[in-house]
This record gives structure tokens, C-alpha cells and sequence, in this order.
């Protein structure tokens, strides 16, 4: 074999604590190695051409690069050895940055360091074989989880482009927290109107099958052909009979369930139909109020039914289908900001939640949009908002920005005076956060023209005094303390990752972070992208952002999907383990351990023996480093290429 | 009941300022079943002269406490004051750290040998003996009388420190007061600053943070602020003419915990020591009588009233069962309708000795 090695000097990235020349010429005296060099900026367009012209001069027939991380740039080297007409898998890579240059300063130590995992990768690399991948059918057919805006963008846009859409939505509803705003900024324009002909049509639309009141199940399969369960949890009311005519909300004796879309501001009726606008308009049973599920008695839904549509004995029913691609676009949920002893964790009914606040605004809310005190019903004058509750607080675990809040506090603000003229509204805030076009503009509007005062600093602690509240903070700028006297507090609540993330997450085998968002395959340039091929994301799942980002990142989720399902077949990757039917000896274990269902027991001759699903396998290596017989070998990673990458580095 | 031994810090304020404090805090111990065993010649714990100029100085008085429990064998103390409590914890958790710890043994040359535990006497009240044990105790109860607990800044706070309660809302003392009998009203500046010693180098500040407190005290209705904190008794108590000319006129009597525990315990009045408090607490405690008496007046009828209804219900029953009987004119619907009206008669009975027994 000749092996070419082409040490990456990364700008000073590398260069500034590696030898790279120093490297290169140790390289030079490795076994097979013909030709050594060190480079500018590998993958850049000179690198490469640079990789291929030796190639081709040298004869080459495989080539190492020690640059940065497989992660960042393994792809573009393989294409580039590809180009220069060598099968991808004859090539190498060393991580001499993230792994030597970026964590020592010791310019000896690390040059020691990245000529040792030269050598590594050459002797791998004199074991490698050419492989090549097999092709494999596509599934066409997108499956969305989740309901919101960010999930409906990506639903449609998929819809439009031809492919078949499963949407599920754990919620009885579609329109996730959209659908909860009155307005929106910077426009304040009603949420219901814009996001209300959207849900319309993704309940119309030929190409889109909606799964309400369901959730993920499980999940297994790979890229292009993945397996999901949905189950489809008991709404006591068959759907395909209810007309959502709301006889039965009416009718329903028990008045004091929780309101679980108007976020508890009033009660609402254990039979319910979130809202008009809800998508589908079907009745649901919240059984945890029903008195018939609760006393045994009752039926009074069943009774007024027109189409006789209630069914008390309904159980969860279960949905398996086929789909090639994955959006996640679960949103997001408030934090349990009861958690502020001095805020009165919850004691003092007037003190509010900012989207508890969105339900009094709207017209279609429990109090038909007139601004009420929850605890007497009075329309308050003095309303203080509080920004930063449970965001950017390292005091709580939450030591993030919301980023949304700085904004829906401003448009509270101005629809608080547009309610009642003569009222003020006070402001507590941190820095005020506005990057988005026509943000900045818009919180000055509410300071200038609707006469908001903001006051920056925190807010220390709320109690009631005579029928009023104390705010008691800091204000920053002027030096001093502050109190104000509310009618209403209106706390910005910050969010986090939906309840259940963290589990979704592993059924569909992506990375979440320690807050349970999931992870984008790169911050910057796959911000849509997980690290499991055909799983995208969309939305506040992915870290919080407001409507603008959630709408766009569903679209560039939709794109990825489409580019992906567009394909008729997909490629697999050839770097998956092959069992040697002469030493298994069908004992089971690496079945056992295989984490993806990609081993089956076969029988030849009447005896078991192991075999790997080739488009299944993952290439993860558990089943061979659990097989005693060491019967099971992984492509590109076998025993003896290990092997001599460790002979590599113990010599002595 | 199971006796507990613990060591005993009094503090300096226990053998001044609050005296009342210190006196009915022993009394209420001894009837509880605690042993206190004082620190064999204790010093002052450093307060917030020591450990606003200088941390190893500080920690070294605290840490002469200690060596001096160790002297005694004593590894498990308490102390009713919350900010020598703050003061002897704070040093506990600095000395885990061998480097000032070292400083520390420099100047004390008493290298501590034990595993040290300070918490405070309301602390070991509440958990080691309960609210359920108190109440047991009560001889005269407190019934009737309004109050607001106040626990000021330190007894929970800082919350990693002192591991009390809830940081903001604490409820610790509401639970001993209710045992004791007496109406605990809601009270959202329980842990609100009374001042402190602000008042040596800024004087307004005090009486109008403690005239706040009291302020609200009075708003919420009640008779009396209960405190255990002898820095919060005395901004609250002693001040009230400079609060009182800051424009908030509230004349509440400030007891601490342990002396309504006396009184409810039916101690004597040198144990009780109110007549330590600034503000007299008898027109409280006449407030109380006249509310008790109203109260079981009102209990009285509303027993009466029940014992009524009750007595009207099984007339009912009886005459249900008679019907019955007639009608179907077997022995077994008689006896069915017998055995209900001894239910119905029952139940409601049963409730009206409960609520007598609490009277």
C-alpha cells in the first residue's frame, strides 16, 4: 500500500501549538508511507486539490488527513479521495485540534501527541478495505409530532410538495401555544386569524392525516423506512360520529374541571372542545373530572348526543405506520415558576401567568376578553409586568434567555392600555432583548406612545396589602428601591422543553441537552438536522424562539425532509457488522444487546446462527465486542484494524 | 415522653437584652423533655462585627465554642438566637475547608476533634418534638388569640446554610402556635428585614422597616407579632415610639415563641417573664378571653343545632322504618329500618364529641 499523510496546519488553529512540519517529516518513516506533507488549510479547495494531485503523482492508494475532527470534515476528505479516484473508504482521519493543538500548550508534548495518532491512523488505514454501500427503497411519507405553528409549517410545505403527512398532536387540538395568543408582535395582529385558516388546512388537505389526542409510541426502523406505533389515547367520544355541535359541553354537570387551553383562568367542563377554532372540533372526556368515570354515575353527554357518539368503554387504540422521515416540533412548555417563594409560589390569585394573561386578553377567553382580577373580578389599573421569571436565573436551573418574553411583555403592555385607557402598566425588566425587524422599535413604542414605564432591575418580592399588591424591586438605573402598588401582576414566565422531551428523544435516538431540549446536528450549520439521519427538527424542541423563527425553521425542516424523500432509494452505509456463520454459535447475546433490532436468529441446517440486517445496523459495535466467539466483525472497524492502531501506540 | 440531651449556647443577648428569651426558652425545654447542657464558659459567637471585618477571626470565636462543647463531650448543640446560629454554622461550613481551617487552628491551637451540629431551639422544637407533643402539653390554650408569626431574615435564610423550613414562606412556627391554640393569620412578611442592626449606623432605616412589619400586622388583624430572633424582638419592640413617629401608630406586644409556650404550658409568670416585653401583652390576652368566650358561644349553638338536626334525622328514620314495616309487614324490613336509624343517629353524635373534646 502507499499511503500519502497531509498534516492541516488550521490556520494557527493547529500550527500554533503542533509542529505540523515536525509531524510531517516523522510521518515520512511510518510502514507503506510514500509521501508526507503538511498543508495550509486542508479543506479548503487548494487542500484538497492538493490531496488529489498526490494521489495521482504519487500513486497513492490511500490517504491520511490529521486536521480536525471526522465530524466536521470526514465527509469532504472521502469525497475529495473519491474524486482522485480511490474507493472513500481508503482514507483516514486524525483529530490533532479538538483532541491535541486545542487542549495543551505544550508545543513538544502535543507535536509527540499528533505524530502518535498519525501513526494510529496509517496503520489503520494499511488494513482498510474498499467498501461499497447497497441501495435501499425510500418510504415516502413524512411523519410530523407535534401540532403547533412550527409543526403545521413544515406539515403543509411537505403536503404541497407531494409527500404524505402524518401529523401527531398530543393535545385534543392542533395550534399549540399560538393558538392561546390573543395578539402577536410586533404587528399585533390576532394570533387566532393568521394561525386559525392554517390549522383549516391541515385538516383538509388530501396529502395530511391528523392523529388528535395521540402520541409517539414507539419508533424503530432507520432512514427512510421507520416504524411507528401511535396511540391514539380514548377520548370517550367517537369521533367519526361527533359533529362537534357542543351539546354535550353544555349539558355537562361537572363545571369545575381545569382548563387546561385557557390555562386554568376560569373552569371549564369535564366533556370539553378546547375552543371554536379547535382543529379537529370534536368533544373529548377528560376522565379525571368526568363524574361517570369518578362517582360511576352520570351519562348526561351520552344522553343529549344527537349522533350518539359518547362511549364511556373506549380504550387507547394503537396506529402502526410506515414513514421515511422524522419532524420533531413539540414546542415547548412554561416553567413551574411556583418555585418563587418570594413571588407567593402561587398563594396570590392575582398574580398571573403571561399566557394566563393572553387567555384574559383574548375576545374567545374565559372572560370574553375583558381584563379581570381573578380574585374579585375588578379591572385593574396598575399592572406590573415582571420579566426574566425562571429565565436567565441560574438560581432555578435556568440559566437561559426565553428570548421571546422581552417582546410579548411589550405587546401586553400596549394591549393593556388599548383594554383600559386610564390604566398604567410598570415594567420590570433585565436588558431589554428586541433583535428581531421591527422589534427594537416596537418596545420603544410601548415606552413613548402607550406610556409604559420600565424599570430596570429585579423584583425582590409581591405581597398583599390592602387589596393590592406590594411589588417591592430594585431599580437599577436610578439607584434605588421601588415599590409599586398592583392591581394585577403579570409574571413573563420563561419556558422550557415540553414535558415528556427527554424520552421522545430517546425513542427517536436523538441528543438532548441538559434542559431537554433536542440537539441540532450543528449549532450553525444544521440547525434543523439531528444525529440520526432522517430525524429533523422544528421549533421551540430545539431551543425557544418566537413565532418568525418556529414558522422558518419548520419550512427549512420541511426542505431537508423533502430533499431527503425526493430520493427513490437511499444509500446505506457500508460500515456495519457481518457475522462468520462458521464460528457463531447461535447463543443469542449479540441479539440481546443490539439496540436496534438489526440481528435476526436464522436457521442453517438446523442450526441457529446470527444475521445482520444490513439497511438496520447502525454500525455501533456492541454485538461485537459481546460476541465470545468473535464471530461477528464490524466493516471499517474490525478486530485486527484496532488491534494494529493499539500496536501503534504501546511500540515499547 | 423520650428525653433529648443537647448542649446549650445561650448567647450574648440572652443575658440582656433578651432575658425573657433565654428564661422561658429553659422552661419550655425542661417541660418538653429536653436536657440543656450549657457550653462550660462559652464566648460570644462574633456577631456581625467579627464577620463583617474579618472571616478567620470570626470563625476562630465560633470555633473556641466548639472546642469548649468538645471539653464537655458535647458534639450536638443549639442556640435560640438565629443570628449566633447563622454565625456558628457559617464557620462549621468555612472550616471544612483545610486551608482556612489551618488559619483558623493557628489562632484558637484547638484543632476540633468532633462532629459538630448547631440548630436552633425553635428547630429542635418543631421536628425532634412536634406540634402533636406540644399540643398534648397545652394547659391553658391560647384560643382566641390572634397573632402573626414573624421569622425574620435568618432562621431560614441563607437557605443553603441553614436547611430550615421554606426559604420564603416558612411554617414552622405557624404549626407551634396552632398547637398551642391560637389563631395564625396570614402573613406575607414573615421573612422580610426588621432592620437589624442598621439601626447603630443608619438609625432611620430601622423603625421603618420594622413600623413596615408591624404595619402589616396590625392591617392583618392581629394581637400580637410572635418572634424568635432577639434583634427582630427588639426592633419591634423597643422602637415602637421611634416607629410610632415615623407614622405608623400599631402598639402589638412582640413575645417570643417560647413565651406563649410557657404560658400556654401554664408556667408562672417568672417563667413566662412577660413582663420583660416593652409592650404589654395583657390587653391581648384580654382580647383572647373575650374571643374565646365568643367562640364557644358560638360552638355551642352551632353543637346544638347539629344535635338538633341529628335528632330530627333519626325521628325520620324511625318513622321511614315504621312505614316500611307496616306496608310490607315482614320483621326483616323492621329490623332493616332499626338498624338505620341507629346509624343516623349515630353519626352525627359521634362528630359533636370531637368537637367538644377540642373545646
Amino acid at each position: 500500500m502507499k499511503i500519502g499523510v497531509f498534516i492541516c496546519h488550521c490556520g494557527s488553529n493547529i500550527a500554533g501549538t503542533v509542529d505540523c512540519a515536525g509531524v510531517a517529516r516523522r510521518a515520512a518513516a511510518y510502514p507503506d508511507v510514500v509521501y508526507s506533507t503538511d498543508i495550509m488549510y486542508a479543506c479548503a479547495e487548494p487542500g484538497q486539490d492538493a490531496v488529489i494531485a498526490a494521489v495521482k503523482e504519487h500513486g497513492l492508494t490511500g490517504v491520511v488527513v490529521a486536521s480536525c475532527t471526522p465530524r466536521m470534515h470526514e465527509p469532504t476528505f472521502r469525497k475529495a479521495v473519491e474524486r482522485a479516484g480511490l474507493n472513500r473508504y481508503m482514507f483516514e482521519m486524525a483529530n490533532i485540534r479538538e483532541h491535541v493543538s486545542w487542549i495543551g500548550k505544550d508545543m513538544e508534548a502535543n507535536t509527540n501527541k499528533a505524530a502518535e495518532l498519525v501513526r494510529m491512523a496509517a496503520a489503520k488505514l494499511r488494513l482498510n478495505r474498499e467498501l461499497k454501500p447497497k441501495s435501499f427503497p425510500v418510504t415516502k411519507r413524512l411523519l410530523v409530532i407535534g401540532g403547533g405553528v412550527a409543526g403545521i409549517q413544515a406539515a403543509l410545505d411537505a403536503a404541497e410538495a407531494g409527500l404524505e403527512v402524518i401529523m401527531v398532536e398530543k393535545q385534543p387540538t392542533i395550534g399549540g401555544k399560538m393558538a392561546k395568543l390573543d395578539k402577536t408582535f410586533p404587528t399585533v395582529d390576532c394570533s387566532s386569524c393568521i394561525l386559525g385558516p392554517r390549522m383549516v388546512d391541515v385538516a383538509q388537505h388530501p396529502n395530511i392525516t391528523l392523529y388528535a389526542y395521540s402520541e409517539l409510541e414507539e419508533v424503530s426502523g432507520y432512514v427512510g423506512n421507520f416504524d411507528v406505533k401511535i396511540r391514539k389515547k380514548a377520548t370517550c367520544v367517537d369521533w367519526d360520529k361527533c359533529t362537534g355541535c357542543g351539546l354535550c359541553t353544555e349539558k355537562c354537570p361537572s363545571k369545575k374541571s381545569y382548563d387546561r387551553f385557557n390555562e386554568g383562568v376560569g373552569p371549564t367542563t369535564a366533556i370539553i372542545i378546547p375552543f371554536p377554532q379547535a382543529i379537529p372540533k370534536k368533544a373529548s372526556i377528560e376522565r379525571d373530572y368526568c363524574r361517570m368515570f369518578n362517582q360511576g354515575k352520570c351519562g348526561v353527554c351520552a344522553k343529549v348526543c344527537p349522533t350518539g357518539a359518547v362511549d364511556y368503554a373506549m380504550q387507547d387504540e394503537f396506529v402502526d405506520v410506515k414513514v421515511g422521515g422524522i419532524v420533531a416540533a413539540t414546542g415547548y412548555d412554561l416553567v413551574d415558576w411556583t418555585v418563587y417563594g418570594e413571588y407567593g409560589a402561587g398563594r396570590y390569585p392575582d398574580v398571573v401567568t403571561s399566557l394566563q394573561y393572553e387567555r384574559m386578553l383574548s375576545a374567545s377567553g374565559p372572560t370574553g376578553g375583558h381584563i379581570k382580577r381573578p380574585s374579585d373580578g375588578k379591572e385593574p389599573k396598575n399592572v406590573v409586568f415582571v420579566q426574566c421569571v425562571a429565565s436567565r436565573d441560574p438560581s432555578v436551573g435556568r440559566p437561559y434567555c426565553s428570548g421571546f418574553c422581552c417582546m410579548y411583555t411589550a405587546k401586553q403592555a400596549i394591549l393593556t392600555k388599548d383594554h383600559i385607557p386610564d390604566s398604567q402598566s410598570y415594567v420590570f425588566y433585565m436588558d431589554i432583548r428586541s433583535p428581531g425587524k421591527g422589534y427594537d422599535e416596537f418596545t420603544r413604542r410601548v415606552q413613548e406612545e402607550y406610556g409604559a414605564k420600565y424599570i430596570r432591575g429585579r423584583v425582590s418580592m409581591i405581597y398583599p396589602k390592602g387589596g393590592k399588591l406590594l411589588v417591592r424591586g430594585a431599580d437599577t438605573l436610578m439607584g434605588g428601591q421601588v415599590e409599586v402598588e398592583a392591581d394585577l401582576v403579570v409574571l413573563a414566565v420563561g419556558g422550557e422543553a415540553a414535558a415528556g422531551s427527554p424520552a421522545l428523544a430517546e425513542k427517536l435516538r436523538i441528543s438532548y441537552d441538559g434542559y431537554g431540549f433536542f440537539m441540532e446536528g450543528h449549532p450553525k450549520l444544521k440547525p434543523v438536522e439531528t444525529n440520526t439521519a432522517g430525524v429533523f427538527l422544528a421549533g421551540a424542541c430545539q431551543g425557544l424562539k418566537d413565532i418568525p423563527s418556529s414558522v422558518a425553521q419548520g419550512s427549512a425542516a420541511a426542505a431537508k425532509a423533502i430533499g431527503l424523500l425526493s430520493r427513490n432509494m437511499l444509500d446505506s452505509d457500508p460500515q456495519i457488522a457481518s457475522v462468520s456463520v462458521n464460528r457463531c454459535v447461535g447463543c443469542r447475546k449479540c441479539i440481546e444487546v443490539c439496540p436496534f433490532k438489526a440481528i435476526q436468529e436464522i436457521d442453517m441446517r438446523g442450526l441457529p446462527k446470527a444475521e445482520v440486517i444490513e439497511t438496520v445496523c447502525q454500525g455501533c459495535g456492541l454485538c461485537n465486542a459481546t460476541c465470545p466467539q468473535g464471530a461477528i466483525q464490524l466493516s471499517h472497524f474490525t478486530d485486527n484494524q484496532i488491534l494494529a492502531e493499539v500496536e501503534a501506540l504501546c511500540r515499547f | 415522653m423520650s428525653r433529648i440531651d443537647v448542649g446549650y449556647f445561650p448567647g450574648c443577648s440572652g443575658l440582656g437584652t433578651s432575658m425573657e428569651y433565654e428564661r422561658s426558652t429553659r422552661a419550655v425545654c425542661r417541660e418538653l423533655g429536653i436536657g440543656l447542657r450549657e457550653i462550660p464558659d462559652w464566648n460570644c459567637c462574633g456577631s456581625t462585627p467579627a464577620h463583617s471585618t474579618d472571616a478567620a477571626l470570626s470563625a476562630a470565636l465560633a470555633s473556641r465554642v466548639f472546642a469548649q462543647g468538645e471539653k464537655a463531650g458535647i458534639g450536638d448543640m443549639i442556640t435560640p438566637c438565629p443570628s449566633c446560629l447563622k454565625n456558628l454554622r457559617a464557620a462549621l461550613e468555612h472550616l471544612e475547608d483545610p486551608l482556612f481551617s489551618a488559619r483558623v487552628e493557628a489562632l484558637t491551637e484547638r484543632p476540633l476533634q468532633m462532629r459538630h451540629r448547631i440548630r436552633s431551639v425553635l428547630q429542635v422544637i418543631i421536628e425532634d418534638v412536634g406540634p402533636a407533643k406540644i399540643k398534648a402539653r397545652v394547659r391553658r390554650s391560647l384560643k382566641g388569640l390572634k397573632v402573626v408569626p414573624y421569622y425574620g431574615c435568618l432562621m431560614t435564610r441563607p437557605e443553603k446554610l441553614m436547611r430550615f423550613d421554606d426559604p420564603e414562606n416558612p411554617v414552622a412556627l405557624d404549626r407551634l402556635l396552632e398547637a398551642l391554640g391560637a389563631e395564625v393569620l396570614a402573613f406575607p412578611l414573615k421573612t422580610d428585614c426588621c432592620g437589624g442592626s442598621f439601626a447603630i449606623p443608619a438609625r432611620a432605616v430601622t423603625p421603618r422597616l420594622a413600623g413596615r412589619i408591624l404595619d402589616m400586622a396590625g392591617e392583618a388583624g392581629a394581637d400580637a407579632v410572635v418572634v424568635a430572633c432577639p434583634l427582630c424582638q427588639m426592633n419591634l419592640d423597643l422602637r415602637q415610639g421611634q416607629i410610632r413617629a415615623g407614622g405608623v401608630d400599631r402598639a402589638l406586644p412582640v413575645p417570643y415563641f417560647t413565651q406563649l409556650m410557657a404560658y400556654a404550658f401554664g408556667l408562672p409568670e417568672q417563667e413566662a417573664a412577660f413582663r420583660k416585653l416593652v409592650q404589654d401583652i395583657q390587653p391581648a390576652f384580654a382580647c383572647m378571653s373575650r374571643r374565646a368566650a365568643d367562640i364557644e358561644a358560638e360552638e355551642g349553638k352551632v353543637a346544638a343545632a347539629e344535635a338538633e338536626k341529628a335528632r330530627k334525622a333519626a325521628e325520620r328514620a324511625a318513622k321511614a322504618a315504621e312505614k316500611a314495616a307496616e306496608k310490607t309487614g315482614t320483621k326483616d324490613a323492621a329490623a332493616d329500618g332499626a338498624g338505620k336509624k341507629s346509624a343516623a343517629a349515630k353519626k352525627p353524635k359521634g362528630k359533636a364529641d370531637v368537637d367538644g373534646g377540642e373545646a
